[in-house]
């Protein structure tokens, strides 16, 4: 069953690395994932971890807690560094934090003593706050800019984070159950709204989730991560946008679930 | 309906006056009466005469002007030191490791036992009195701004990181906005450290200042003066807390502690 996916590994992004000149850089690059390992002390959380996502794609890993999944996280962002193996954004390996790859937290991270448009802008671009104001219509807060993030809801939180992630333009978006707070009916809210703006702004997404059914509704493609690697992998051929989960994609979930 | 509420209102805002007003007279009609000698305690109208003649003379003004001013610069001195002290151990862990344990030491001696050291050092001049206040509020200050430090949520500086800000961004916007709830706690506690080393320092060696003023009265057993002078530390000592309230409210308006009104801009 671990062999599953290592014919993938063959395949090389040269062409990809070889377009260094792409004139709309904020667009999706792709992720290659080849021989990843961390360990912390004598503990392997990733073995030889090999993954390929296309630019433009949204991929969802699906696991059981502890399985590495945030630490992978991690490493792609450049937050830490693997034991062994390396990760390659549009052919480039990743050495140190970058700007490109965006990585958005399990809980919000808001800093309390600013407010929402500021931290937004956290990172303080050149014209911040319009660009930032311009995030928080895409995520419908702009009328909250001037509130404390105290005052805010968990959801709203969460949008305020996900407009902070899109201030920067991302071509890799990283998001580590960004959803798994939230109660039903405001999590399937963020599906939507993630959806529509994974669907105008292109980035490649990596979605991490414990919850197959988010991973069907969302994602392009599923994998499944066990023991510190990729062990069942598997396209969701459904249109979009998707607003009910039909019978085919129901058996895809009842299949998925097997493995994780 | 209005006119009980009122009533109910105006009595809630009275009753927690009653029990010093009342001590106020039981004391003021003792004390006319012999029953409390003036030398042990003098009656509230001949303090309140005691005040009058001094705020006219302008002695008290002169003598609480010069304790303000030992007071506020042995803060600053001491308050500085203690921050600048707090902030590195807490950003830096070999910072931590060679000094924390020394200033743990030094904190658990009591500072108004040096004083003999600090007449040997300083004479009896200003900068006796200003260090044993530089001393007195280092502490405070050190181990709450080292604590809040410690304590700020780590996954902020990690988001901070990820969002690209270097070092010094995330000391600013990150480490230091959200050690301040603890370096206020620090400096409100610095304040009462403050005025009690000042009232000590001065009662021992000082020609001037307000607790030379209560000294130099109970020479001559003018008790009222005494009295006046205790009365002008607890309000001076009123006055530094309210004052950190209201620096409290400017600068923790995001805490929902404070949430009010203020919904302040970046």
């Amino acid at each position: 069953m671990l062999k599953r996916v290592d014919d993938r590994d063959g395949q090389s992004t040269g062409a990809d690395a070889g377009n260094a000149a792409a004139p709309q850089e904020h667009l999706g690059k792709s992720v290659r994932l080849r021989n990843l390992q961390l360990s912390f002390g004598p503990r392997r959380v990733l073995q030889d971890l090999n993954l390929e996502v296309p630019a433009r794609q949204f991929l969802a890993i699906v696991g059981r807690s502890g399985v590495g999944k945030s630490s992978l996280m991690r490493l792609l962002v450049g937050l830490d560094k693997p034991s062994g193996g390396e990760v390659l954004i549009d052919g480039a390996p990743v050495t140190r934090l970058q700007k490109s790859v965006q990585l958005m937290f399990q809980d919000a991270r808001l800093l309390p003593w600013q407010t929402v448009l500021s931290n937004v802008g956290i990172a303080r671009l050149p014209d911040w706050r319009d660009a930032s104001l311009e995030a928080l219509r895409d995520v419908g807060l702009e009328d909250r800019q001037n509130d404390w993030p105290a005052v805010l809801s968990g959801g709203q939180r969460q949008r305020v984070a996900l407009a902070r992630v899109l201030v920067r333009h991302p071509s890799v978006l990283l998001l580590d159950e960004p959803f798994g707070a939230l109660d039903a009916l405001t999590r399937a809210e963020m599906h939507g709204l993630l959806e529509k703006l994974w669907l105008r702004h292109q980035f490649t997404t990596l979605l991490i989730t414990h919850d197959v059914a988010e991973a069907v509704a969302l994602a392009d493609r599923v994998v499944v991560m066990r023991d510190g690697r990729v062990t069942f992998d598997v396209d969701v051929p459904a249109p979009r946008p998707r607003e009910r989960i039909d019978a085919e994609l129901a058996a895809l979930q009842a299949k998925i679930l097997k493995e994780v | 309906m209005t006119r009980p509420s009122r009533s109910s209102q105006l009595s809630d805002r009275l009753t927690p006056w009653l029990l010093p007003v009342a001590l106020l007279i039981a004391w003021e009609i003792g004390a006319r009466s012999g029953l409390i000698e003036q030398r042990v305690l003098p009656a509230p109208s001949n303090v309140a005469i005691a005040f009058w003649e001094n705020a006219k003379s302008g002695a008290l003004a002169h003598h609480v002007w010069i304790s303000f001013h030992r007071a506020m610069a042995g803060l600053l001195v001491g308050g500085g030191i203690g921050f600048a002290l707090g902030v590195l151990n807490g950003v830096s862990r070999n910072a931590e490791r060679l000094l924390d344990s020394g200033l743990q030491m030094l904190r658990n001696v009591p500072h108004l036992a040096v004083i003999p050291m600090v007449i040997l050092w300083f004479g009896i001049d200003e900068t006796a009195k200003v260090f044993l206040v530089a001393i007195g509020t280092l502490f405070p200050i050190y181990l709450n701004t080292f604590h809040g430090i410690k304590t700020i949520d780590r996954g902020l500086i990690e988001m901070a990181k990820v969002n690209g800000l270097g070092p010094l961004a995330i000391f600013w916007r990150v480490i230091l906005p959200g050690a301040m709830p603890s370096v206020l706690v620090g400096l409100r506690y610095a304040l009462g450290i403050m005025w009690l080393t000042l009232i000590v320092a001065e009662t021992i060696a000082a020609s001037s200042g307000i607790g030379y003023m209560t000294m130099n009265a109970r020479e001559f057993l003018q008790t009222d003066v005494v009295v006046l002078g205790i009365l002008v530390y607890a309000l001076l000592g009123k006055a530094a807390d309210t004052a950190t309230k209201l620096i409290e409210h400017r600068v923790l308006a995001w805490h929902p502690a404070y949430h009010g009104d203020v919904r302040a801009l970046p």
